[in-house]
């Protein structure tokens, strides 16, 4: 199914990703993956959402989470015109017969052997969610001993970001600088 | 100047027009009672038989008022009891500040004596809360709690703040009140269409909620429905916005809303919804509801929005300010052939019949009525006698029908009530509805009413079981009656005179004037048993997630 990526701009704050989940939970929204990161800006952090492909679910996840005092900004991150990105670390078992065909396989995804053992092999790959997802493919036929995906960090490319209709319409300055529902 | 945590408290209150409270005392608030105590001259705190009694006044006397209510509680089982309460103002939208104490920074995390961690807790059921972590921060922290309960869709704010903090001194300069801000959100272009949609209709209504209260826009809508001649129908938390008598004013919809409105809606072309949010006890089947209309959606939270339900425009923003700038555009109109139909489908309307040989709810209410006079503030706990009360008050007036709405709040009442009488005064009358299964739930309440000479009038329909899900269990459950009819042998009169107030048992109409009429002239606080049937239902009723074609009269 088809994905949409929402970003939002957050108050660092402890607590925030609690709100924000708590809110997820609450209202029965669905989210594929959700990251917080540092921005360049010590006093916001974003998180970047995966959602279903549907608008109305899309809209009530952008419009609630603005209700929060603690949300920036919310847009939505057209995924034609975003960079998006996400990390994998992958452990399989591997010893010297299958040894060379995942270093053949890391080659061509260019993905990094970071670890090795007698019994094992961790990888790494960083690249858009459809290549993981083309990568993990090949590894089907291997024994995978465990593995974890960040989930999607994303930004617009070009320029200044352009916020999507939902916030635009709907920005309400208060004297404390925040959105005002 | 240099100021406790606990006076910094004190001035913000007093800086912010809050100079009443309500609240219980305990360990974590000893500074803020302290404080209390030094400033008693200009701060009135009354003092509740519980915390969730607390949470229901503070939020009872916002209802009254559009004043932000203000509850103040201990850490623990102090902030615990105050969730309810909360919730109940959150799924209204009623402004309240609750104030919490918590134990100091240096046991917090600890599981301390009587910790919680409120601010956890409450996350879901408030717009926003805080915890006070410095005595710097507070006053800021405080002005805006009261900011953000006033600000856009209204709700409650919690503030915790640990014990040391109120103790700690800090610089603490006085700064007014912030008025929220009015920003415009809509442009004319949506005004425009919003009326010429109107304009179009050959069958339009408006359908209005709470929110039409919260933004003072009673006036405004009033002006639009008599020029373009709209009938209008309302939720349960609009009661009182338009005088039930206005010849436009078709009444209650939804659940136990009539035939009437009902049918309108499902028959109109335009909907004009204002601050309501289509909640399941009015659009109980959101894909049929209004499907034969265009609808026009005004709300000042954009999420409320095609949230339950799809509509075809929106206007984002104060319905005030919304309907002064649709009402210049909108033109003279009369609707004779749509308001005939109307009519016509009002003489199949349910009525409940009169008797003289025992008390019908609705005789009782209407009596209310008379004796009490339409300056009165009427209070309901939830459940059958709630939904009797919201169909036969005649509600004239906007903040006179005090009811939890959203959450249904069993035990709502007594706590609203004393809120409601601290907030109107002694010379208004408050009436409080109630049934026997919700009174026991805070009667406790009673003696917060007497310490105060608080002359609230309770009206306990008393049916002997708990009549709207014993309702329920008759229509859906095959009248297996589970844990419905609990044989409590309470005595009314005793336990009333126990409390040190006026009791009275009635079994007929005669007695209930007497006694509401000694009740009225006392200005003291009293309870009314009424001794009605345990069969009396609450009709017409609309079973969740049906239409009006499936409308029940008996």
């Amino acid at each position: 199914m088809k994905k949409q990526v929402v970003s939002l701009l957050v108050d660092n704050h402890a607590g925030v990703l609690t709100r924000i989940s708590s809110l997820f939970g609450r209202r029965g929204f669905n989210i594929d993956s959700l990251t917080v990161s540092a921005t360049d800006d010590p006093a916001i952090s974003r998180i970047t959402l995966v959602v279903d492909d549907d608008d109305a679910l899309l809209a009530q996840v952008m419009l609630q989470t603005a209700r929060l005092e603690e949300t920036r900004r919310v847009f939505r991150l057209d995924t034609a015109r975003s960079l998006l990105r996400e990390l994998l670390l992958i452990k399989v078992a591997a010893d010297s017969a299958n040894r060379s065909e995942l270093r053949e396989i890391a080659g061509i995804y260019k993905a990094k052997i970071i670890d090795l053992s007698p019994q094992s092999m961790v990888l790494e790959l960083t690249g858009e969610p459809e290549k993981i997802d083309a990568f993990l493919k090949m590894f089907e036929s291997f024994h995978i001993l465990e593995m974890c995906r960040t989930g999607v960090t994303a930004l617009a490319r070009g320029g200044a970001e352009e916020p999507d209709e939902l916030s635009q319409t709907n920005a309400i300055t208060t004297p404390f600088g925040k959105r005002d529902f | 100047m240099k100021l406790t945590g606990a006076q910094i408290f004190a001035e913000v209150l007093i800086e912010q027009g809050a100079t009443t409270l309500f609240g219980y005392p305990g360990g974590a608030v000893l500074n803020l009672y302290d404080a209390l105590y030094q400033y008693r001259d200009r701060i009135t705190h009354i003092m509740t038989a519980h915390e969730q009694g607390a949470a229901h006044a503070a939020d009872g006397y916002a209802r009254a008022t559009g004043k932000t209510g203000v509850v103040l509680a201990t850490s623990g089982p102090g902030a615990t009891n105050l969730v309810t309460g909360i919730a109940t103002a959150y799924m209204d939208s009623i402004p309240m500040v609750a104030v919490t104490g918590n134990v100091g920074t240096g046991l917090i995390g600890r599981d301390s004596f009587q910790e919680v961690y409120i601010a956890g807790i409450t996350m879901p059921i408030t717009k926003h809360n805080f915890v006070v972590r410095h005595v710097d921060e507070l006053a800021a922290t405080l002005r805006r709690a009261f900011h953000i309960a006033q600000a856009g869709r209204k709700g409650p704010v919690l503030v915790d703040i640990p014990k040391d903090v109120t103790a700690a001194l800090a610089e603490f300069i006085p700064e007014p009140p912030q008025q929220p801000t009015t920003t415009l959100t809509f442009s004319r272009a949506a005004v425009a269409k919003a009326a010429w949609m109107l304009g179009d209709a050959k069958r339009p209504i408006i359908y209005f909620g709470g929110g039409v209260r919260s933004s003072k826009a009673c006036h405004a809508m009033k002006a639009l429905i008599e020029k373009a001649q709209i009938p209008a129908t309302h939720t349960l938390m609009a009661a009182g916005v338009l005088d039930c008598r206005h010849p436009l004013n078709l009444g209650l919809l939804g659940m136990h809303g009539s035939y009437t409105t009902n049918k309108a809606v499902s028959e109109a072309d335009v909907v004009l919804a204002i601050g309501t949010r289509f909640s399941d006890r009015v659009a109980l089947n959101p894909s049929t509801f209004a499907s034969k209309a265009r609808i026009i959606q005004i709300d000042i939270d954009p999420s409320e929005i095609n949230k339950n339900v799809q509509v075809t425009h929106s206007l984002v923003g104060d319905a005030a300010h919304i309907l002064d700038a649709l009402l210049p555009l909108i033109e003279p109109a009369q609707h004779e052939d749509w308001l005939a139909r109307i009519h016509s489908w009002q003489s199949l309307d349910y009525h409940p019949k009169d008797h003289d040989d025992r008390l019908m709810p609705h005789q009782v209410i209407g009596c209310c009525c008379e004796m009490a006079g339409p300056e009165a503030v009427y209070v309901t706990d939830v459940g059958q006698h709630q939904m009797w009360a919201a169909q036969y008050l005649r509600h004239v007036k906007s903040r006179g029908f005090l009811t939890s709405g959203g959450l249904g709040t069993m035990g709502f009442g007594y706590g609203a009530a004393i809120g409601a009488q601290v907030a109107v005064g002694r010379d208004t009358p408050v009436v409080l509805f109630t049934g026997d299964g919700s009174f026991h739930m805070n009667l406790n309440e009673a003696c917060t009413a007497v310490s105060y000479d608080l002359p609230i009038i309770t009206v306990i329909f008393n049916n002997q079981v708990l009549g709207m899900v014993r309702q329920w269990q008759t229509v859906f459950y095959d009248r297996r009656y589970s844990s419905t009819d609990p044989h409590r042998k309470t005595d009314y009169v005793k336990l009333a005179e126990g409390f040190g107030l006026a009791g009275y048992h009635c079994e007929s109409l005669a007695q209930f004037e007497e006694a509401f009429r000694r009740a009225l002239a006392s200005k003291k606080p009293a309870w009314i048993e009424c001794v009605i049937d345990k069969d009396e239902k609450v009709l017409p009723m609309i079973p969740a997630g049906g239409t009006v074609e499936d409308l029940m009269m008996s």
